[in-house]
């Protein structure tokens, strides 16, 4: 057969980088899983405390899965104006995203204070050490999402749309909705299945 | 700029159309918080449509590298939940001193 029959998309080393980052988010959702694994496995250990029944406040797992599933859409969104080389409208966009990160970690902030507040911190049984090591895991990348977020638009604002800076933004991109992903498991896991 | 996955970046209308039934798979999986079938399966679809519009899952050409890693992934999750909750559930069982 014909070389032509069998392309090569690895051709550039931009290509090969958002690969690699693809594998490194692969090992972080293997990451995510043994937490999960953990999780499950802990969650009837409450040594006499009180179950997720009592203690997920479900309206405030509403508005976080909200705040971010919106992020995703405005990183999106962001994204868009890549190969339109609209720097301010990128900037912009991703303007929201952060600030909409940030608002999902005050929420994800005043769910843990309650609950340490309440006496029920990762202290008290097995299932809440599980519940905040799953939680707090996701919370971090959110936070580490946010400071990946303010260096790479640093650089866009100062450097424009060049290949170097597209391409890091390819990855923020695939981290942030990643990230998303994640928390889609934790609520339809977590929260919802653990309430019910 | 083209990207690993090689085909498109994506458009407005499909990211808005996956935003808009993301919220309704949203919606209705805290509408119906009694039933755990529904809000699997609303979880799980969601998350199919968000790594197809969002992250290009599935829209690359051969040879598929992505979508492969992501099998692969799937099967190492699928047994390390699996299996952790298999044997945590036979030692429990084995250690409450039936005969």
């Amino acid at each position: 057969m014909k070389e032509e029959n069998f392309p090569d998309p690895h051709h550039d080393a931009s290509n090969n980088a958002i690969f690699g980052f693809w594998i490194y988010l692969m090992t972080d959702f293997i990451l995510f899983a043994t937490l999960f694994a953990t999780y499950a496995v802990l969650k009837n250990a409450t040594f006499g405390g009180p179950s997720a029944r009592e203690l997920f406040n479900l309206p405030n797992v509403l508005i976080q899965t909200l705040i971010l599933s919106t992020s995703s859409l405005t990183c999106g969104l962001a994204m868009l104006s890549v190969p339109m080389n609209d720097k301010k409208k990128l900037l912009g966009w991703y303007g929201v995203t952060f600030l909409l990160g940030v608002a999902f970690l005050f929420f994800v902030w005043s769910d843990f204070s309650h609950l340490i507040q309440s006496g029920n911190g990762w202290t008290r049984n097995a299932f809440l050490s599980a519940y905040f090591t799953l939680i707090g895991t996701h919370a971090l990348h959110i936070v580490l999402g946010l400071f990946f977020m303010a260096i790479i638009l640093h650089q866009v604002w100062h450097w424009g749309l060049i290949p170097a800076t597209q391409r890091r933004l390819t990855c923020l991109s695939m981290f942030w909705f990643f990230s998303y992903i994640i928390w889609i498991f934790m609520y339809t896991i977590v929260y919802l299945i653990g309430v019910v | 700029m083209q990207t690993q996955q090689g085909v498109d970046r994506g458009n407005l209308k499909a990211y808005l159309i996956t935003y808009l039934l993301s919220l309704a798979f949203i919606f209705g999986a805290f509408y119906f918080n009694t039933r755990p079938l529904f809000i699997t399966a609303f979880g799980l679809v969601q998350a199919w449509i968000q790594l197809y519009t969002f992250l290009n899952l599935g829209k690359e050409t051969k040879p598929r590298w992505n979508l492969m890693a992501f099998l692969f992934t799937l099967m190492v999750t699928f047994i390390l939940v699996v299996g952790s909750i298999w044997i945590m559930y036979n030692l429990n069982y084995n250690l409450m001193g039936h005969d």
